[in-house]
């Protein structure tokens, strides 16, 4: 299997740091989905205006279909996470559908970057619990009657730490799944238009990949805010 | 050759793990796509809750062929001797 092209690792080489950008191509692409997500906040944030547009249009639409979506399941009381919720579900479909760009490398397809987004959710999830309850969060992890809790205790101990693993591994999977298909058609069939049906799949999985970690975090936190059995 | 027949294991174990999952998650996924459709026939006005509701389920279904992907990646990719076999084989 030949190495991919990729452009930049390529700039990288260029200023000297090529053994770096290789071996990090998630840190270098991450960057990349990060520069693209600024600039275009930046942009959309100065041309504001109180009677919309049509670009504004469609995406208040779409930002508020998302907040109402996630208030549908939180709860009035939950909208101020919708900024978290909102961020990760935008790092996670830009970094899913730059897959698709020839010559780029989605950060997602690494373990390390859906750890690192399945850890923020886990440990927001008990800063909430927190949050709300207290000391009392303890509660949560105990099930309902004192004599019960041996048995209670230790699963929802792993119960826990499974959702950072299930987060993770499911859209490291889907997309490492994906580079691979990608990869190996290349090598056996080798035209343009062999990969392109799993291209065309690949546009349905980053968007439905992305949404499914989104609606699993902000499912997570109504969880930590909700009382206990 | 100890190393290669462990490999030998491995690579068979990962054939057969991936094979029965996707066969646990097409049954799995076609029940719930069965009754998505069925609550479709029975209200058609239903039907843009009923789809967004039925393709998230069926992430949610195939998540769980992914973890069996991903092991058997991991047989076939990351095993303990994999230096040693990359060797044998000429590396790539």
């Amino acid at each position: 299997m030949g190495h991919p092209f990729l452009i930049f690792p390529k700039l990288f080489e260029a200023i000297g740091l090529g053994h770096f950008a290789h071996g990090n191509l998630h840190v270098i692409y991450s960057w990349v989905v990060m520069a693209i997500l600024i600039i275009m906040g930046f942009i959309c944030a100065r041309a504001v205006k109180i009677i919309p547009g049509k670009a504004q249009n469609a995406m208040e639409f779409f930002v508020s279909g998302l907040e109402e979506f996630m208030v549908d399941i939180t709860g009035e009381e939950g909208r101020w996470l919708f900024p978290i919720a909102a961020t990760i579900f935008l790092y996670v479909l830009v970094g899913n559908l730059m897959g698709l760009i020839p010559g780029f490398f989605p950060p997602t397809a690494n373990i390390n970057t859906t750890v690192s987004c399945a850890l923020v959710v886990f440990f927001m999830t008990h800063f909430i619990g927190i949050k709300y309850h207290g000391a009392k969060y303890y509660k949560h992890f105990i099930g309902p009657m004192w004599p019960l809790i041996p048995l209670f205790l230790p699963i929802e101990i792993i119960s826990h730490l499974a959702r950072v693993l299930s987060l993770s591994f499911r859209l490291f999977g889907n997309l490492m799944g994906h580079e691979l298909v990608l990869m190996i058609l290349f090598f056996l069939a080798g035209a343009f238009f062999a990969p392109l049906p799993i291209m065309a799949l690949g546009v349905l999985v980053a968007g439905v990949q992305a949404f499914v970690f989104f609606m699993l975090s902000i499912m997570y936190f109504a969880g930590a805010m909700e009382h206990a059995h | 050759m100890e190393a290669l027949q462990f490999f030998i294991a491995a690579v068979t174990a990962a054939g057969f793990g991936i094979a029965i999952a996707a066969f646990g998650c097409g049954i799995g996924q076609g029940m719930g796509l069965k009754s998505a459709v069925e609550g479709i026939a029975r209200n058609p006005e239903a039907s843009g809750k009923i789809t967004v509701t039925m393709l998230i389920g069926l992430a949610m279904i195939e998540s769980l062929c992914i973890y069996a992907l991903v092991v058997s990646l991991i047989l076939i990719f990351a095993h303990p001797q994999a230096a040693t076999i990359a060797g044998l084989l000429g590396g790539h």
